[in-house]
C-alpha cells in the first residue's frame, strides 16, 4: 500500500518534471524562432521609412544633404554577384558532376573533405587571399576581386549541392541513356543533368544567397564607391558594404538608411532562400 | 553487370566503366572538361594556403611564435603582438557556444521529438532561416538595439547583482564582449539546432520504444537514451558552430568594441582577429603590418580548418556508426 502511495507519487512527479522540460525545450525552439520575428520586425520597422523612389534610384548624398539613395550599391552587389555566379558555376557543377560520377578513391574523398573544410573557412580569410590575388598586384581595387573572392565562398555549396543532386538521379535513368547508345558526356549533359536541375539550381541559389550578404571580403576586394559604377575592374559600391559604413558612422541620417539598406537586403536574401526551398520541394513532389 | 542493377545508387561508377573502351571524342573532351575544372578546385584550395603564407612571411620571420602571446598592439610604433585578438575571439565564441548548445540543442530535441508536425515544420522554417540572415544585419540590429538594451537594462541588472565579481565590473559601454557574445550565439543556434536535429532524428525507433516501454516519460527517453546516443553528432555540431563563431566578422566588428585590450570584464570592449583584419587592413601603411594581418588571417584560417576537419571526423564516424547498424 504504502509503495504503491509512493511509486504514485514519483510517477506523477516524473510526469511533471517531463511537462516541465518539454516546456521548456518548446521555450528554447520558439524564442530562436521570434529573435528572427523580433529582428526582422525591427529591420521593416526601421528600415520601411527609408525606402522609398529616391532612396532606389539614387546614388549616395554627401552628408549634409538629405536625401540619396542605394541604387548604385544594388546596382553593384548584383554585377558583383552575378560576375561571381558565372565563374563558380562552370568549375562547381563539373566537379560535383565527377564526384558524382567518378567519386571514388583518395582523390574524391580528399575534394569531398576540403570542400566540406573550404565551407567553414571564415570570409575574410576568402577575402585576404582575393587581395594578394587580384588587389595587390594591380595596386587598385576591382569589384572583380570581390567576384572571386565570392567564386570561391559559393564554390563548396555548389559542389556538395550538385553531387547530391546527380547521386540522387537514378541510375536506371543514366543506363536507359546509355543502353540507347548515347556516350557518357551526352548522357550526362542530355539526360543526367536535366533530371538534377531543380536540385543544382537550389544549390545555386543557395549560394547565390550565402554571398549577397557578404560584407568581410569587400571590404578590401570591391571596397565600396560613391557613384554609379560599370567597370567591374574599378571599385564598385556594394549594398552590404554601404550599410556596414553607414551603420558604424556617427550621423542619425545615414543610420536610417543603413536599416533601409538593410531591410532591401534582408529581403531579397530571405526571398532566394525560400525560392531555394521551393526549387527543392517542386523536385520531391514531382 | 546484371547483379550490380540493384537500383542502388552507389554502383554506378560501376556501370559506366563498362564503356570506357569504346570513348568517344566527346566523351573524352567531358572528362577532360570535369577533370580541369576538378583541379581547378584543388589549385584554388591549395593556392588560399600558399598565398596566406606567403603574405604573412615577413611578420613570421620578424615576430616567431612569440608573435601569438605578445599582448602589445601599437602599429605606429611597429609592435605586435595578437594575444588580445586571440582572446577575444576565444572568449566571444566560448560564452556564444555555451549560450547556443543549450539553446540550439533544445529546440533540436523539441523540433524532432516533442512538437507536434504542425508546429515543427513552421518553427524548424524560422530556425533555419535564422542562419541566412546576413551578418551586418546581426551586427545592425546588435549596434542599434542589443547595445543600448545592454547598456540602460540587462548590463545594470547584472551588475547590480553579479557586480562583485570581476567578471561584470567596470563601466557598461554597451557594446563590448557580452554583447558580441551574444550576437554570436544568436547567429549560431540554427547551425546547431538543424544539425543536432538531424542526429537526434536518426537515433533509431526501437530504442525510444524500448524505453518508452520500460515507463519512462518522454523526456527521460529523450534525456536518458535519445541524446546519449546523438551525442557525438551533436557534439559535432557544436564544434561546426564554433567554427561560425570563431570566424565570423563584420557582425563582431559592430558589436565588440574594438579595443585591443584583454579585460576581466565581459563589459569592457575587446577586439577579435576578424574584426582586427576588418578594420586595419585597408589602413595598413607598413609592409610589416600588412604582412602581419595577413598573418592574422592565416591563423585564422588555420584554427577554421583544424576546428572544421574535427567537426567533419566526428560526424562522419557517427554517420558510418549509423549506416552500418
Amino acid at each position: 500500500m504504502a509503495v504503491s502511495a509512493f511509486a504514485r507519487r514519483t510517477l506523477k512527479v516524473r510526469h511533471v518534471r517531463s511537462a516541465v522540460s518539454v516546456f521548456l525545450t518548446a521555450l528554447c525552439a520558439g524564442g530562436a524562432a521570434a529573435a528572427l520575428l523580433l529582428i526582422l520586425g525591427y529591420v521593416v520597422r526601421e528600415g520601411i521609412t527609408s525606402v522609398n523612389l529616391p532612396f532606389l534610384t539614387q546614388v549616395p548624398h554627401p552628408i549634409g544633404i538629405s536625401g540619396g539613395g542605394v541604387a548604385n550599391a544594388i546596382l553593384g552587389t548584383g554585377i558583383t554577384v552575378g560576375i561571381a555566379t558565372v565563374m563558380a558555376t562552370p568549375i562547381g557543377v563539373l566537379t560535383g558532376v565527377y564526384l558524382a560520377m567518378y567519386g571514388r578513391g583518395t582523390v574524391a574523398s580528399s575534394i569531398r573533405f576540403l570542400s566540406d573544410v573550404l565551407a567553414g573557412v571564415p570570409s575574410i580569410a576568402i577575402g585576404l587571399f582575393a587581395y594578394a590575388v587580384l588587389v595587390a598586384p594591380f595596386k587598385h581595387f576591382s569589384a572583380l576581386s570581390g567576384s572571386f573572392a565570392f567564386a570561391v565562398l559559393m564554390l563548396p555549396v555548389i559542389i556538395r549541392t550538385t553531387e547530391e543532386a546527380i547521386r540522387s538521379v537514378p541510375i536506371t535513368i543514366r543506363e536507359g541513356a546509355l543502353a540507347l547508345g548515347l556516350p557518357i558526356y551526352a548522357t550526362t549533359v542530355r539526360v543526367v543533368i536535366p533530371a538534377a536541375r531543380a536540385a543544382i539550381t537550389t544549390g545555386l541559389l543557395l549560394a547565390i544567397a550565402r554571398v549577397t550578404g557578404e560584407t568581410a571580403p569587400l571590404l578590401f576586394t570591391a571596397f565600396g564607391s560613391q557613384f554609379w559604377e560599370l567597370n567591374p575592374g574599378n571599385p564598385m559600391a556594394q549594398l552590404p558594404l554601404q550599410i556596414f559604413n553607414y551603420a558604424i558612422s556617427p550621423y542619425p541620417q545615414w543610420h536610417q538608411q543603413a536599416w533601409g539598406g538593410a531591410l532591401i537586403l534582408i529581403v531579397v536574401v530571405l526571398v532566394l532562400n525560400i525560392l531555394a526551398r521551393a526549387a527543392l520541394r517542386s523536385r520531391t513532389s514531382r | 553487370m546484371g547483379e550490380t542493377v540493384v537500383g542502388s545508387e552507389r554502383v554506378a561508377p560501376q556501370s559506366l566503366d563498362v564503356f570506357r573502351p569504346r570513348y568517344r571524342a566527346g566523351d573524352r573532351l567531358f572528362s577532360w572538361a570535369l577533370n580541369l575544372s576538378t583541379w581547378i578546385y584543388l589549385a584554388l584550395i591549395l593556392g588560399l594556403f600558399v598565398v596566406l603564407f606567403a603574405g604573412s612571411w615577413l611578420a613570421i620571420k620578424s615576430f616567431g611564435l612569440h608573435f601569438l602571446v605578445d599582448s602589445s598592439w601599437d602599429p605606429v610604433a611597429g609592435r605586435f603582438g595578437a594575444l588580445p585578438f586571440i582572446f577575444g575571439t576565444v572568449v566571444s565564441s566560448a560564452i556564444a557556444i555555451v549560450i547556443a548548445s543549450v539553446v540550439g540543442i533544445a529546440a533540436a530535441a523539441y523540433l524532432a521529438e516533442f512538437a507536434p508536425p504542425l508546429i515543427a515544420r513552421p518553427l524548424a522554417f524560422l530556425i533555419e532561416l535564422l542562419a541566412a540572415v546576413p551578418s551586418v544585419v546581426y551586427g545592425l540590429w546588435g549596434l542599434f538595439v542589443l547595445a543600448p538594451l545592454m547598456r540602460t537594462v540587462i548590463g545594470p541588472a547584472i551588475q547590480s547583482k553579479l557586480g562583485w565579481l570581476p567578471l561584470f565590473s567596470g563601466p557598461i559601454y554597451g557594446v563590448g564582449m557580452l554583447t558580441a557574445s551574444l550576437i554570436l550565439a544568436l547567429m549560431i543556434v540554427p547551425t546547431v539546432a538543424a544539425i543536432s536535429r538531424d542526429f537526434i532524428e536518426s537515433v533509431a525507433v526501437d530504442q525510444r520504444e524500448a524505453m518508452l516501454a520500460l515507463g519512462a516519460t518522454r523526456w527521460e527517453t529523450v534525456r536518458r537514451v535519445v541524446l546519449p546516443a546523438a551525442r557525438p553528432g551533436i557534439f559535432g555540431a557544436c564544434v561546426l558552430a564554433v567554427g561560425r563563431a570563431l570566424g565570423e566578422t563584420i557582425a563582431t566588428t559592430m558589436v565588440i568594441g574594438n579595443r585591443p585590450a584583454i579585460s576581466a570584464s565581459l563589459f569592457a570592449p575587446g577586439y577579435t582577429l576578424a574584426s582586427v583584419i576588418a578594420n586595419e587592413f585597408t589602413e595598413a601603411t607598413t609592409q610589416i603590418y600588412i604582412s602581419t594581418l595577413i598573418g592574422l588571417g592565416l591563423l585564422l584560417f588555420v584554427v577554421s580548418i583544424v576546428v572544421n576537419a574535427a567537426a567533419r571526423i566526428l560526424m562522419h564516424t557517427v554517420l558510418r556508426n549509423v549506416e552500418e547498424r
